[in-house]
């Protein structure tokens, strides 16, 4: 018998969170959100405990948290970065500043960097469509960023 | 009443009932159109259209773009054309695109010649590529029964609805998206650490070679060279059944004596016959069985029922996936290849006089399980397998095919003894209802002390996917459960454990249709009619068997006075009996 650990009272916590959308399978994605946003993140432990609370298999969990970007398995950085792919931002540019911010932070979106500051997420539209395109870091919002950007954002957290 | 529509396909006037799909009606009047993704299991109900992969496009006059006639409705008066230059062009080039991020493997890989990409490229005329795509490169997983090279997988997701929908075991989910998306078990783990069953379901349906068997004729072909090994094999029943198929025969056609001759000039030492191991197995099982009903009806609190049959690796491995907490009702009697291992290893072998490593023994099987069944622990001694490795039946015609013999004119032989006798209902095993069937033949007997007038239990047989009859034994009525495929093992299983089951015995079998639907088998590309052709044969090798009876078999009658002493006693336990493990991922709380 593997054994999976996980601390009794974040089992308690997913418990309830998949109780309060009546363990129903069909409400996957909404016990995923509300799970991400009670821990951060989604580990293989927190998916195997929903799998099981909701009666469907974990290969379907898995399957879910890596279909949609906003799913993520790995902790969120200290500062995490996150940027909005709403159309609005994606149609000025926002594809860009995203792969600035890989290129510089040498992680791929969903992950974080090895020192553990920073981590990269894309976001859906975070209705600021004026400042288009739209970075946050942790609660801070940047508008009107451009891939130029990108350096001095990350060094005003490197120090 | 059914509303039936009208409407035009390549200039015909089509009447078909609302709901009928583009597909469907083109196939009533005789219009072929090309599929890939689609699947339709008739029988077990399973229609698969994701309608993913648009190779069935058809154009529907005053609409836009082309549709995908595997998951549209016919609409009433639609004019709709199959076959003309646009939907030729399309067809192919969406095979070109999917061609593009295809490894050109084709002439060394395992499914060539019977993959349904390469021959739709062929069928679509496609002689060159236009569009140069990225290649993914996923990681080969290599399991005890099951290779998956994604890089082959064209993402028709036929392979997930066979493990999700009809196994219900939940093992693939199509993982990551775009370019990145495969099918995979959960974290991307390999198949070896999943809650796959190796069932072979999903082999038996991926279209091209992403998912294949785990090849053991390499293997099988050094053994066979090397003089200092003596090398017996045992054949399955459900072989037999399907085995001239990959030549051209009939489907249904029994083939025991032809492959008989060609596994004896494949340079096999002995050729011998799993069905006697089936034989052995019924005395075990049937003894169990006798034994725990005999104190249920005494009023023992401690004997659980029903006894659950275990002669298919499969559904051990569900179980003990699963259903970890019922892990004490099955029988604990190996399965008849796993019977047959250390009788040969501990027993023929001292007759022959040879030394146990210097045996090899292999198994042709209809079955993926059985190859990850070969290797478990339990099944081996100081290392040394009681069966060394197993073989498919699509493994046995390539290697036929290699060996360049012309098996639809081979002589019939006969199987050697004393391991290759077998009684009817040995040969039954092959098929759902079969195994239990069987153990009601000698149980009667046993349990009532009067000769069984009538051995054919037709309620016991057909093909539906749970199945229940009561058999008379003589005044005790016997409540017995049939289910094949795993999603109806399922349902029975949770009746179980619900306290609502009011069976005493109940036989379960992994593959849709017991083993001669099992995922070694030639491609039967969904048509459920060759599953039935290849039971009926099965029957017939019974029907035509003098010894109908497993307890009859006078090499099995005979190896229980020189050997065994008698079922279920001592050396049995140690050699025929086995133990289950708990392998489900529990949630420790810390
Ligand atoms: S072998 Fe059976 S259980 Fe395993 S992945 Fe395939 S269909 Fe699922
Ligand atoms: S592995 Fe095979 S059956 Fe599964 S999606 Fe890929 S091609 Fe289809
Ligand atoms: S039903 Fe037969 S072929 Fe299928 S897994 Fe079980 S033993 Fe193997
Ligand atoms: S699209 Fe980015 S804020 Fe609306
Ligand atoms: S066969 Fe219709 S979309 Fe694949």
């Amino acid at each position: 018998m593997a054994k999976i650990k996980l601390a009794k009272s974040k089992v308690e916590k997913l418990v309830e969170i998949c109780k309060s959308f009546d363990n129903k399978g069909s409400e996957l994605i909404n016990v995923l959100h509300k799970a991400q946003e009670t821990f951060g993140y989604l580990p293989a432990e927190v998916q195997e405990t929903i799998a099981r609370e909701l009666n469907v298999s974990v290969a379907h969990v898995y399957g879910v948290v890596t279909f949609y970007s906003f799913f993520s398995m790995v902790p969120k950085g200290e500062f995490p970065i996150s940027i909005c792919m709403g159309t609005a931002c994606y149609v000025r540019g926002a594809e860009k500043v995203l792969e600035e911010f890989k290129r510089q932070l040498n992680v791929p979106v969903g992950e974080t960097t090895e020192d553990g500051k920073f981590s990269i997420s894309c976001l859906r539209c975070v209705g600021a469509c004026g400042l288009a395109p739209v970075v946050t870091v942790g609660e801070r919002v940047y508008g009107r960023v451009s891939a130029g950007d990108v350096a001095d954002i990350i060094k005003e957290y490197q120090k | 009443m059914e509303k039936m529509i009208k409407l035009i396909i390549d200039k015909k006037q089509v009447e078909v009932p609302q709901g009928t799909t583009i597909l469907e009606a083109a196939k009533g009047i005789g219009i072929d159109i090309p599929t890939l993704c689609y699947m339709n299991l008739g029988d077990m109900g399973i229609e698969h259209n994701p309608g993913g992969c648009r190779i069935c496009v058809v154009e529907v006059e005053g609409r836009r773009n082309l549709a995908p006639s595997c998951n549209t409705k016919c609409g009433d008066g639609m004019v709709i054309n199959t076959h003309n230059i646009r939907v030729l062009n399309a067809r192919k080039t969406v095979m070109e695109l999917m061609l593009s991020d295809h490894p050109f493997d084709c002439l060394v890989c395992a499914k060539s010649g019977n993959c349904d990409l390469q021959s739709m490229a062929q069928q679509l005329g496609v002689r060159e590529l236009h569009y140069k795509g990225e290649q993914s490169t996923y990681k080969v997983d290599y399991s005890p029964s099951i290779i998956r090279d994604m890089d082959k997988c064209i993402m028709c997701r036929r392979c997930e609805t066979m493990c999700n929908e009809v196994q219900t075991v939940g093992a693939l989910s199509a993982v990551n998206r775009g370019f990145q998306s495969v099918v995979a078990p959960a974290f991307e783990m390999d198949l070896e650490k999943s809650v796959c069953t190796y069932c072979g379901q999903c082999v038996a349906v991926c279209p091209t070679g992403a998912l294949t068997e785990k090849d053991h004729t390499n293997q099988l072909i050094r053994d066979l060279a090397d003089a200092k090994k003596t090398v017996v094999v045992q054949t399955a029943p459900a072989v037999r059944a399907a085995l001239g198929e990959e030549f051209g025969m009939e489907p249904g056609t029994l083939v025991t004596g032809k492959m008989v001759a060609a596994l004896r000039q494949l340079g096999f030492d002995s050729v011998f016959d799993t069905d006697f191991a089936a034989d052995l197995t019924i005395m075990e099982e049937g003894t169990e069985l006798l034994d725990r009903l005999k104190k249920h009806l005494d009023g023992d609190k401690n004997v659980k029922l029903p006894i659950l049959t275990s002669c298919c690796p499969a559904w051990v491995n569900f179980f003990e996936h699963h259903f970890p907490d019922m892990k004490e009702i099955p029988s604990t009697a190996r399965s008849p290849q796993q019977m047959f291992g250390p009788i040969a290893k501990n027993y023929l072998a001292k007759e022959m006089g040879i030394k146990r490593e210097d045996m090899i023994v292999v198994s042709i099987m209809p079955c993926l399980a059985k190859k990850y069944e070969c290797q478990r622990d339990e099944f081996k001694v100081d290392g040394d397998p009681d069966v060394n490795y197993s073989i498919t039946t699509r493994e046995l015609a390539n290697l036929i095919k290699q060996a360049n013999m012309d098996f639809k004119t081979l002589p019939d032989e006969e199987f050697d003894n004393p391991m290759g006798e077998s009684t009817g209902a040995g040969v039954i095993f092959g098929t759902t209802g079969g195994v239990i069937e069987a153990a009601a033949r000698t149980a009667y007997e046993v349990y009532t002390g009067k000769t069984l007038e009538k051995v054919d239990f037709e309620a016991l047989r057909g093909m539906e996917g749970i199945r229940s009859a009561t058999v008379d034994f003589d005044g005790l009525p016997l409540n017995i459960g049939i289910a094949h495929g795993l999603g109806n093992a399922r349902k029975l299983l949770e009746d179980i454990r619900d306290g609502k089951s009011h069976y005493h015995a109940i036989e379960i079998m992994a593959c849709p249709g017991g083993c001669i639907g099992g995922g070694g088998q030639p491609l039967h590309h969904g048509d459920s009619s060759i599953l039935k052709k290849r039971a009926a044969a099965l029957y017939r090798e019974d029907a035509g068997k003098a010894i109908r009876k497993s307890h009859e078999n006078p090499y099995i009658i005979k190896l229980y006075e020189e050997f065994l002493g008698k079922p279920c006693g001592e050396l049995s336990h140690k050699l025929l009996h086995t133990h289950y493990f708990d392998k489900s991922n529990d949630i420790e709380i810390e």
